[in-house]
């Protein structure tokens, strides 16, 4: 029997109240997610039940229970403290995944400051926009990202503190460097928890859209309560799981749903900081007995490529339930799971603005291979006329998914950006801007995005973004940069650009630009293909027409061009 | 590599490597150095490393050839260049 037991039964009479009464928590009293995390277990009696399992690079193993979390958030939290920095001060981890960016988390909230994770592949001017947009005081990182830092740390006022976690003194720092090593740290056993109340900011999450700088999502503490509840339902975790979420806290999988949710329920979780194999992914699932998987659609294409033949190598027997997010779930992949491990991947569809799963297959529900599944209780979702924005009462008509506002994780805000947040609710619905249609059975089922941004690997890539970034290249006059279609990824960047005077299309110019865009945003924005145009379609009032680079890209049929030309 | 023996075209991938993915300069990377599971180049690096090799040694790599695996260390790529030649 899953947790949620009947969906249908759950939808009755459904209140958020049912989370806050398992968090003790009641309305107008404090509530602090590192507390919540960590503190809370401990008191449960669970202080020394395994809270982490880590295998990093070489095979380094190590292992934490709450008691250790909690003792390490504290030693964080004070050594940030003590230099100064104060609550709702914004603290950025760009750090990969070991465990001091995952007690760090745990520190920054701890003594109320806002958590800015940053994804640590990022280039030096993706980390300067997201920086400096936040105004960021203090960066926790390691010393092989600090070339990238140095780079930009003079032009950011307002960023104080570099802190390194792996400091090894063979080299001077410079100002505002310092170093911390949480295992020579004295560890600190009581900490003043920062009185944060429902509303109080809690982690900034950065996210790209299809136009402008990327947008700093702001969270609050209040949000455990749909990652708490979401995970218990739809991860299903239950007290001896032991679990496994592939994302990196970097985005807002890795942090709702690889530290906030599993940890609020008090569940042992496994790190593996490592680049993808599908034969090392086994082999850590077999090694740790791992039961509950969220993972993503790329890797497993990416384990459907590799072929059935690996796992019969391995025993995978201990996986009993496995769930997916980041971009829909092909239906091939829902099949090929249920015959290669016996059981489905059950699709989720969620955003960073939203902070908690929205729409979802639930354990004990039939599957329809490719849809979404349904809203989870507490939501409403539906899907609105494009026009009027009124629900759309038939069943299997397209229209935008949207949601009530209200639900406890709903973002409080764009930073410092009112008019993009408030362009998120039109007609008393938050617009999620994704296209799909309900079938008679209440399913939804996915159809596009009502945007242009580019979901490669799970991930958002902006083309204003990596349009800008390619105009930068001194051989680049115009770029217009589509999504191409991909096996693996879904979908990759291509980018089509006219030359200036004086170059001239060239194999390793196109290497060369390609480089470029990974060192200066991040390798997945990097265009898998560069396309040389004398010039781009445009329309008559000069604005460049995507629309039609994407359509030939897809063997899309544009039709009659002339009412885009005049757009 | 008809130009290069094994070693010359090993320091060669390995420089090139040096100077386009690793962001720290005194960071030891050898021949044997696990560089996709060991986190130094991530699979989306993976296309420009391949657009590199191709256009260097003037050979064409099959999709299906270009794994993770192929990609993890100096010596995995040489062997797969070689294969190619």
């Amino acid at each position: 029997m899953s947790n949620i037991g009947s969906y249908e039964e759950r939808l009755k009479n459904f209140d958020w109240s049912i989370a806050e009464e398992e968090l003790e928590y009641r309305k107008g009293d404090l509530i602090n997610i590192g507390w919540h995390c960590s503190d809370r277990i401990c008191l449960k009696g669970k202080a020394d039940k395994i809270a982490l399992y880590y295998e990093g690079f070489e095979g380094i193993e190590k292992k934490y229970t709450f008691n250790d979390i909690r003792l390490a958030g504290n030693t964080i939290g004070t050594f940030l403290r003590n230099i100064g920095i104060h609550n709702v001060d914004r603290v950025c981890l760009f750090i990969d995944r070991i465990p001091e960016l995952y007690f760090s988390f745990l520190g920054i909230l701890k003594i109320g400051a806002i958590v800015q994770p940053l994804f640590s592949a990022f280039g030096d001017e993706s980390l300067f926009v997201r920086l400096d947009d936040a105004q960021t005081r203090a960066i926790i990182t390691q010393r092989k990202h600090l070339p990238k830092i140095r780079k930009i740390v003079e032009k950011l006022p307002c960023l104080e503190f570099v802190i390194i976690v792996d400091h090894d003194r063979k080299k001077v720092l410079k100002k505002s460097e310092l170093e911390f090593n949480l295992e020579s740290a004295l560890p600190v056993e009581k900490i003043e928890i920062f009185p944060a109340r429902s509303e109080t900011p809690s982690v900034l999450h950065y996210t790209s859209g299809t136009t402008g700088q990327p947008k700093g999502v702001q969270h609050i503490h209040y949000s455990i309560v749909s990652q708490y509840l979401t995970t218990k339902w739809v991860l299903d975790l239950i007290d001896d799981d032991i679990y496994w979420c592939t994302a990196d806290p970097g985005w807002v999988t890795g942090t709702s749903y690889g530290i906030i949710g599993p940890w609020s329920l008090g569940i042992t979780q496994c790190v593996l900081d490592a680049g993808f194999s599908a034969q090392a992914w086994y082999k850590f699932i077999e090694k740790y007995k791992i039961s509950m998987w969220y993972s993503a659609p790329t890797a497993i294409r990416s384990m459907m490529k590799a072929g059935e033949d690996i796992v019969k190598d391995y025993d995978l027997s201990s996986l009993r339930h496995l769930a997916s997010v980041g971009e829909p779930l092909n239906p091939e992949a829902v099949i090929w799971s249920e015959k290669v491990f016996g059981k489905p991947f059950y699709d989720t569809f969620w955003q960073t603005e939203t902070g908690s799963i929205m729409i979802t297959n639930f354990p004990g529900m039939k599957i329809k291979p490719g849809s979404m599944g349904k809203p989870f209780p507490g939501m409403t979702g539906v899907v609105l006329n494009p026009k009027t924005f009124e629900p759309i009462a038939e069943t299997g008509k397209i229209g935008l998914i949207a949601f009530k506002p209200g639900w406890p994780s709903m973002m409080r805000g764009y930073w410092r950006n009112e008019e993009k947040y408030r362009e998120k609710f039109v007609n008393g619905w938050y617009l999620s801007e994704d296209k799909a249609s309900i079938d008679n059975e209440g399913y939804f089922w996915f159809i596009g995005r009502d945007y242009d941004v580019i979901n490669t690997g799970g991930h958002l890539v902006s083309p204003f973004e990596v349009e800008s970034a390619l105009l930068e290249h001194p051989a680049v006059a115009e770029s217009a940069v589509v999504a191409k279609p991909d096996e693996i990824m879904m979908e990759v960047v291509k980018a089509f650009i006219t030359l200036k005077p004086g170059f001239e299309p060239h194999p390793d110019l196109e290497l060369e630009i390609m480089n470029f865009i990974r060192k200066k945003l991040l390798s997945l924005a990097m265009p898998q293909e560069i396309e040389y145009l004398d010039a781009l379609p445009k329309t008559r009032s000069g604005k460049i027409m995507r629309r039609l680079l994407h359509a030939r890209e897809w063997g899309e049929d544009i039709g009659d061009i002339s009412s885009l030309e005049n757009d | 590599m008809e130009n290069m023996n094994i070693e010359e075209t090993k320091k060669l991938v390995l420089d090139y490597i040096m100077k386009e993915y690793i962001d720290d300069e005194d960071e030891e990377i050898t021949y044997d150095t696990a560089l996709i599971s060991g986190g130094y180049v991530d699979s989306f690096s993976m296309v420009s490393l391949l657009v590199f090799l191709e256009r260097k040694f003037q050979i064409k790599i099959p999709p299906s050839k270009a794994t993770p695996e192929a990609f993890n260390s100096v010596n995995n790529i040489v062997e797969m260049v070689n294969n190619y030649l």
